[in-house]
């Protein structure tokens, strides 16, 4: 009960003052306003790379052909073309966890159908290529392990590609000639839009891998083979075990191929945009300390000020520790009611940016609920030394004080 | 041992500047329960510095002080803001109440510290007693900037008697006040006094102390004198006088 009769104090003291009282917490309302709004602008950018990434395919481990893998770097094309279908079947037949295994071969060339052009990627998959990559097929169907089996010259196309050559056409039966090769259109890919890198993820062809090798390719080795795991716990267990497989194919040769963890890729990716949120965060935080000087500023007034009224409160018998509560609580309702506009205020400006720039944000609970830790922590900081100091004032002093 | 207060060769020595200032020169002193004491002396007697100690506002440098039996010239900061809460209440001058806070609540004030017993209710209960006691009742919610000097003063009086304290200390009560509310003012104290508080006030004004029972005149922080007041005023009477020749002067006017 002494505790809510003394926070009932301090507020009916801030609200004798209340312009005062708001202009002093409005350092803090700016400062945590500022924090939540640049945390939920770097948060939204975080999560659209990561969303970026993730419409790739979900726990994908990826294997290279070149230099070894060294922490993420991998070398150049053209040096080693090393991995072959062996390769692929190998680790789809022996490493444990791996849903589902898909070379990949790519070709970039001219694509003529319906007495159009258009240059392209042609990629050599296999049919789980869908479930990898998270393809979905808006019209028609996807080739079969069969076309795969018997190398059929039949395709998938990408939204763009359809676009380009058949418009209002019906694509699904007609003929593409791949380097003068025909082949059967039977479905079309479900759109994807552009990805992190920019590039339009629906300008593709995908054919069998057996065909690409048989009929379009100059090499018969794969570009890349693409690993779903079983979870991404798994992840760096099946990069070592693919590692270690394709070293032991290689019989003791120089490793010639790179196995890469998506989350790597992840990590790197979003690498800038978390020491953006971090740098923008901690400017927002600088702001959040100037408003607790002020907050230390405006108490050490306001208890010169009330050195009458604090003499009065001894000489009737307060005891220090009352007094320094008594104005420590005001100093924290000042700072938590400044958190508490200033999440709002935050909230509202990230929400008024994302709706004028099309920016996505993302508001964050632990954010939210560091701001109100952290502004109660200031008041309770800067608000002490005032607090004491009105605390220990001698009585007999106090009272004279004009 | 009806003593409430027992000095013994109080000293207080004050060491603010480069000259040690010797306020209180070895006083003794005893007040029993039920007095009216009225301590006199010029500016710089020392008097102020002994209402402090009686107070409990500070320590002596030397000397014992028993207060309603109890040493209290040794006890802490906290300690004797407890007796100050318990035993004593307090009227100044300045009548020294929170601006912006009623009358009421300005009563309340010395329940809220020291040993809290009593519920919101029973606190506001207790402090409209004490302020129709001192003829307030009507005024609880006024704020002091609503009140006249003398009526600040009498919800000063009330607060200092909420926790019903052993001696009600004053300090020039009557010094911002005008002479007929300054007699209203000891009027109210000499009917505190004859229903049994204690009551030791300082002045510097002749007539003010003959309200009282007993008057101490300090000079140079020594007690010189300790008379019983022999031409004792009434203040009822006083003020039937006053309003006489206040109708006197209008007839006439």
């Amino acid at each position: 009960m002494r505790f809510l009769s003394t926070i009932l104090v301090a507020l009916r003291a801030l609200r004798r003052n209340a312009l005062r009282s708001v202009l002093t917490a409005l350092g803090i309302i700016i400062g945590v306003g500022a924090v939540i709004a640049m945390v939920s602008i770097g948060n939204g950018a975080k999560s659209q790379v990561e969303a970026s990434i993730a419409s790739l395919g979900q726990n994908i481990v990826s294997v290279f052909p070149g230099t070894s893998t060294t922490g993420g770097m991998r070398g150049g094309w053209g040096s080693a073309s090393s991995l072959t279908v062996d390769d692929m079947l190998a680790i789809r037949e022996e490493v444990i966890g791996a849903v589902a295994v898909s070379p990949e071969i790519r070709d970039r060339t001219q694509i003529l159908a319906n007495g159009l052009n258009w240059n392209s990627q042609i990629s050599g998959v296999d049919t789980n290529i869908l479930e990898i990559r998270s393809w979905t097929i808006a019209e028609g169907a996807m080739f079969t392990d069969n076309d795969v089996r018997s190398g059929a010259k039949v395709c998938v196309i990408g939204n763009t590609v359809a676009q380009q050559l058949f418009a209002e056409l019906d694509p699904i039966g007609q003929t593409l000639r791949l380097r003068n090769v025909p082949f059967k259109v039977v479905g079309v890919l479900g759109a994807k839009g552009f990805n992190y890198f920019g590039q339009d993820q629906d300008d593709i062809v995908f054919i069998p891998y057996t065909s690409h090798l048989r009929h379009i390719a100059r090499r018969q080795f794969l570009n890349s083979i693409l690993i779903q795991a079983f979870s991404p716990e798994h992840m760096p267990r099946i990069q070592q075990d693919v590692a270690d497989l394709l070293t032991q194919r290689r019989n003791g040769r120089e490793p010639d191929f790179t196995v890469r963890n998506q989350l790597e890729l992840a990590e790197a990716a979003t690498a800038t945009t978390k020491t953006m949120t971090v740098l923008l965060g901690a400017i927002a935080g600088v702001s959040l300390i100037v408003g607790g000087i002020g907050i230390m500023n405006i108490m050490l007034v306001s208890v010169t000020e009330r050195t009458r009224e604090i003499g009065i409160r001894l000489a009737v018998g307060a005891h220090g520790r009352d007094v320094l509560l008594q104005f420590l609580t005001e100093a924290i309702i000042l700072s938590v009611m400044g958190g508490a506009l200033g999440i709002l205020l935050g909230i509202g400006s990230s929400q008024l940016i994302s709706t004028l720039n099309g920016w996505p944000v993302l508001v964050s609970t632990p954010a939210v609920v560091g701001a109100v830790v952290f502004s109660a922590a200031i008041g309770i900081f800067f608000g002490f030394y005032p607090a004491r100091k009105a605390a220990s004032l001698d009585p007999i002093e106090a009272l004279r004080y004009e | 041992m009806s003593a409430v207060v027992q000095l013994e060769e109080i000293h207080k020595i004050y060491h603010s500047g480069e000259v040690p200032v010797h306020a209180v020169r070895g006083v003794s002193l005893s007040i029993d329960r039920g007095e009216f004491v009225a301590i006199m002396g010029a500016s710089g007697s020392g008097k102020s510095t002994l209402m402090n100690l009686l107070g409990c506002l500070d320590r002596p440098t030397q000397g014992r002080y028993l207060l309603d039996g109890i040493d209290v010239s040794g006890l802490d900061r906290n300690q004797l803001a407890d007796i100050r809460n318990q035993k004593l209440g307090f009227v100044f001058q300045g009548f020294n109440l929170l601006s912006r806070t009623t009358a009421l609540e300005n009563v309340e004030l010395p329940m809220l510290y020291g040993a809290r017993k009593l519920s919101s209710r029973q606190m506001r209960e207790k402090a409209m007693r004490n302020l129709e006691l001192v003829g307030l009742g009507k005024r609880a919610d006024h704020f002091p900037s609503q009140l006249s000097g003398g009526q600040q003063q009498r919800v000063a009086i009330a607060r200092a008697l909420i926790n019903d304290p052993q001696i009600l200390l004053a300090d020039e009560p009557t010094g911002n006040l005008d002479s007929k509310t300054s007699v209203e003012i000891m009027g109210v104290f000499q009917k505190l006094n004859d229903e049994g508080i204690t009551i030791v006030m300082v002045t510097h004004e002749l007539d003010i102390a003959h309200y009282c029972k007993r008057n101490l005149i300090m000079r140079d922080g020594r007690l010189v004198s300790d008379v019983r007041v022999t031409d004792r005023l009434i203040a009822t009477d006083e003020l039937r006088k006053i309003q006489e020749a206040e109708a006197a002067a209008k007839l006439t006017a």
